[in-house]
């Protein structure tokens, strides 16, 4: 039980944790209309992953905060002037690309532990974890997508030009 | 036989026929002051450039001039009809101020010069560019008014020759969505439906397409079955109380009024309604789609009650406007702008695929889905591959397509970009801002009124660094900020072929000459490419045709073999044909293909669609693994979506959904209708659109000057007191400052609706919102 709840935290960390990274993307790139608003969007997802997590946490007895802090004081602001700053030269690309391979890399990894709560959750026959997971796990499949396709498209622009 | 006042009566008298009966004929006719039908040396024939039904008509010439047009009543599109824009546009084409010839910046100004000087500078920039910085420093912002020759023949130069992913066409902020929808559920682009459909449905379902004023000729039809024996039932999707409301009640349909952003919504309320209440054709779902227990999931999800609270209407209207659509028994679907500018636009078009494929409703006369286009030619620039599409509905991630294509142009596979889908315009613009587009040569049309924020856009278009070219017929907004602009001849004055959103295709002939040194925009193409010295693989001039005819083969032998198949057309065929033809149209085929689809078989296998799909939500496009697991059977795709709150939402300080729209007098940016005297003199200025409840609240009266703002910007306009659902703002897009301060606003306030939109973007189609955008309404001070 005690190494189920190490994934549930592990989880919980990561979920919160992407969610943060998104929003944050979201911010320092206000002038890449696109992935400011569905880096926002899929935030949401993580969002309520982080709420589910803590729900279910609950009954296997590990406390986790289904709101935590999404935007850490100043951060934000940071961000979105470092993005002003940019947002009209090529250098954006670039911070853009990082930002997305980041993105990319923190999901695979969140995926990751969908993957090992979902092994878990069927060996130990408790269909509340596996349901979660079955709703969850897409969606963060979604967002590692998300942030390929970005790169995929962006990248010959700011590689190449 | 001058016809009674068309401003007035836009739709003119009845010629009612019943179901499955043949529309009657009647035909439009307007000539100029004084000129009588007997006067007319020539009649050139042609069809409507003013939106996306292709009216069929002839333009009345006298000694070199043009004197009026008169529909054509065999053709199969309008019977003779035409709307006011047909009736009146054409004296746009002999006003005063049309460019006559090329400018060029000189000392900040621009000043007339010949030819050569203008083409040498644009030669000498791209090749410049080419060398310094390459292909992906280039970029084609086109129109949805050039001909089809004019579209294949720009689609070969910047992805044959130049060899840049940035070509798109302002068809991105009308069709795009229309495409895309198609291309999700059938994996192909090609509009199932056809006009006719009107004439055997008996329920007609119009989701955020107001026809009345988009396509007056298309309702003429729908009004002559309303007033005939076994009317149909329409249901109307829209927040304001149109024309197409009202006939939806007197017809015993639905109008629902939700409020705009939660289209994905209320589809989702209508497909469960469907499912609940057992009005699935299981037979048809279970031999023709994959995906529908993921769809019937998914839509267990949206009860009436829960979307009644989404959209803020009753929950027993989406029951009512469910029962009509579930019984019916020949349903025709349409859809344009409320669902392709609005939130989740691909998502929500989607849904209406759904809803006819889950009724059985498709492939059969009266059976019809019309995803529908805003501009005339917007259907070209898809077919050809100038909007963000490779040539004839081929598929950029297979190598096999490319490949194809590379043989028909002559050029190597790998000259053509194909390493991400092309760049669509919000993007070019993004690119351009950043400074890694260097060279924007933008054909027929208007971007610094009609994309959104114009703040940004002109900054964008201003600036030292972009090499701008304008490609036009009057010194529009965008050609007052370019370094060169080339004066184009336009309907009327050349010769080429263009189709409608029934995949009707039309010839048109020259009437008359262009004014001045001005010419065909396939000659300016042709003659840079000429310049550039482009060469094809065998060291041949490319493109290898040199005019509208050879253009015209060469895109016919392109297109043979996909689902836009011209073979079997030529100009010679189409000058005699009686009535346009739609394609596809084959030598086997020779009369062209009414509708799509009517097997149930659909262009959606892995190794001939044009696309994998993308995921409605994120934009991602599927990877080709992914979609052969899905749909090894080439079958349509019923695609589930679910809803999310749109992005700008009405605040405290913002209170108001702002939407915005055309009027059925005005053509884009008023460019043509702005300078004709009637269409002119029906709609002169911007106006506001509100309820009156909200008008009483703030102090407003009918004629008042108001001011609208959003974050982005202000404008003033006079009120309108309308039957608009309260808490929504309407405001005509078509005015700019062409014929007031030059540019833009300067130092005044403004009149241009999209000072006031948000940058903002379906994911999936990449089509621009104009429909969701939170705004204030006052007096104005």
């Amino acid at each position: 039980m005690s190494k189920l709840r190490l994934v549930l935290r592990e989880l919980h960390r990561g979920e919160a944790g992407l969610a943060r990274d998104l929003l944050a993307v979201a911010d320092r790139h206000r002038a890449d209309h696109e992935i400011f608003h569905v880096a926002r969007d899929v935030a949401g997802w993580s969002q309520e992953h982080v709420r589910r997590i803590a729900e279910v946490g609950a009954d296997f007895g590990v406390r986790l905060n289904p709101e935590p802090r999404w935007t850490l004081p100043g951060v934000g602001v940071l961000g979105r002037r470092a993005g002003a700053a940019l947002a009209r030269r090529p250098a954006s690309g670039l911070l853009l690309l990082a930002d997305l391979r980041h993105v990319h890399r923190k999901a695979a990894g969140v995926s990751l532990d969908w993957e090992l709560l979902a092994q878990a959750a069927q060996a130990m026959k408790k269909q509340s974890l596996m349901q979660l997971a079955a709703d969850c796990h897409p969606q963060t499949l979604r967002q590692m997508r998300w942030a390929n396709a970005q790169l995929k498209v962006t990248s010959p622009q700011v590689i190449a030009s | 036989m001058q016809q009674p006042d068309r401003i007035a009566h836009p739709w003119g008298e009845r010629t009612p026929y019943g179901r499955d009966g043949r529309w009657p004929a009647r035909v439009d006719q307007h000539l100029a002051d004084g000129v009588a039908p007997e006067d007319v040396q020539r009649w050139a024939k042609s069809a409507s450039l003013l939106h996306s039904n292709g009216d069929a008509m002839d333009i009345a010439v006298v000694d070199g001039r043009i004197v009026g047009v008169r529909g054509r009543a065999d053709d199969r599109v309008n019977g003779g009809r035409l709307g006011p824009k047909d009736l009146f546009g054409w004296q746009a084409n002999a006003s005063p101020d049309r460019l006559t010839r090329p400018l060029v910046r000189m000392g900040g100004r621009l000043v007339e010069t010949d030819w050569d000087t203008a083409m040498g500078r644009v030669v000498a920039e791209s090749k410049r560019l080419l060398e310094r910085r390459g292909p992906s420093a280039i970029g084609f912002y086109t129109t949805g008014q050039l001909f089809l020759e004019e579209y294949y023949t720009l689609a070969a130069i910047a992805r044959g020759a130049i060899g840049t992913n940035h070509l798109d066409g302002n068809t991105r902020l009308c069709t795009a969505t229309a495409a895309a929808a198609l291309k999700e559920t059938f994996a192909c682009d090609g509009q199932p439906g056809s006009f006719t459909d009107v004439d055997h449905a008996d329920v007609i379902a119009l989701f955020g397409h107001n026809a009345a004023e988009t396509q007056p000729v298309l309702w003429m039809r729908i009004l002559d079955r309303l007033a005939g024996p076994n009317p149909p039932a329409l249901v109307c999707v829209d927040p304001r109380d149109t024309p197409v409301a009202d006939a939806a009640r007197e017809s015993g349909g639905v109008h629902l009024a939700p409020l705009p952003g939660t289209n994905v919504a209320l589809m989702n309320g209508l497909l469960h309604e469907i499912v609940e209440n057992g009005w699935v054709d299981r037979e048809y779902v279970e031999a023709h789609t994959v995906g529908f227990a993921e769809l019937e999931k998914r839509v267990q999800e949206y009860p009436p009650d829960r979307v009644a609270e989404i959209c803020r209407i009753e929950p027993e209207q989406i029951r009512s406007a469910a029962r009509v659509l579930g019984r019916a028994e020949r349903l025709l679907s349409t859809v344009l702008q409320g669902f392709y500018q609005s939130h989740q636009a691909t998502a929500a078009a989607v849904q209406v695929n759904n809803l006819n494929l889950i009724r059985g409703m498709l492939g059969r006369p009266g059976c019809g889905i019309l995803q529908m286009n805003g501009q005339p030619t917007a259907q070209n620039t898809r077919e050809c591959g100038a909007d963000g599409d490779l040539t004839g509905f081929r598929n950029w991630e297979n190598d096999a397509h490319v490949a194809e294509l590379a043989r028909h142009w002559n050029v190597e596979p790998t000259r053509i970009p194909h390493m991400a889908p092309p760049t669509h315009a919000m993007q070019m613009f993004r690119y351009a801002e950043q400074g890694s587009i260097r060279m924007l040569w933008v054909s027929g049309t208007n971007p610094a009124v009609s994309l959104p924020e114009l703040v940004r856009i002109r900054r964008i278009l201003s600036q030292r660094r972009l090499f701008l070219v304008v490609q036009d017929i009057f010194l529009s907004e965008t050609a007052q900020l370019a370094d060169v602009v080339l004066p184009a001849a336009t309907w009327g004055e050349k010769t080429g072929t263009f189709t409608n959103a029934d995949r009707t295709v039309h010839f048109s002939e020259k009437a008359v000459d262009p004014p001045g040194h001005g010419r065909p925009d396939l000659d300016i193409f042709l003659d840079y490419a000429r310049r550039m010295d482009f060469r094809d693989k065998d060291g041949r001039p490319f493109p290898q045709w040199h005019d509208g005819e050879s253009a015209f083969d060469a895109w016919a032998a392109c297109s043979a073999g996909r689902p836009c198949d011209y073979s079997g057309l030529s100009h010679a065929k189409l000058r005699e044909a009686p009535s346009g033809i739609q394609w596809p149209c084959t030598a086997e085929n020779p009369d062209g293909t009414e509708r799509l689809y009517t097997d149930g078989r659909f262009w959606s296998a892995p190794d001939h669609c044009e696309s994998y799909g993308r995921d409605l939500v994120t934009g991602a496009p599927l990877e080709e693994t992914e979609y052969r697991a899905l749909n090894p059977d080439a079958k349509a795709i019923l695609k589930a979506a679910e809803y999310l709150p749109p992005h700008e939402r009405p605040s405290d300080e913002y209170p108001f959904v702002l939407i915005t729209g055309r009027t059925i007098h005005h053509f884009h940016t008023r460019t043509k209708t702005g300078r004709v005297p009637e269409l002119q003199a029906a709609a002169p200025d911007v106006w506001v659109e509100c309820s009156k409840d909200d008008a009483r609240r703030l102090g407003l009266a009918d004629g008042d000057a108001a001011e609208v703002a959003t974050p982005r910007g202000t404008i003033t306009a006079r009120v309108r007191i309308g039957d608009i659902r309260g808490g929504v703002l309407f405001v005509p897009f078509h005015y700019g400052y062409w014929d007031t301060t030059g540019s833009g606003p300067g130092g005044g306030r403004g009149r241009a609706a999209n000072e006031l939109t948000v940058t903002d973007w379906d994911p999936a189609s990449k089509q621009p919102l104009f429909k969701t955008a939170a705004a204030r309404l006052g007096g104005a001070s």
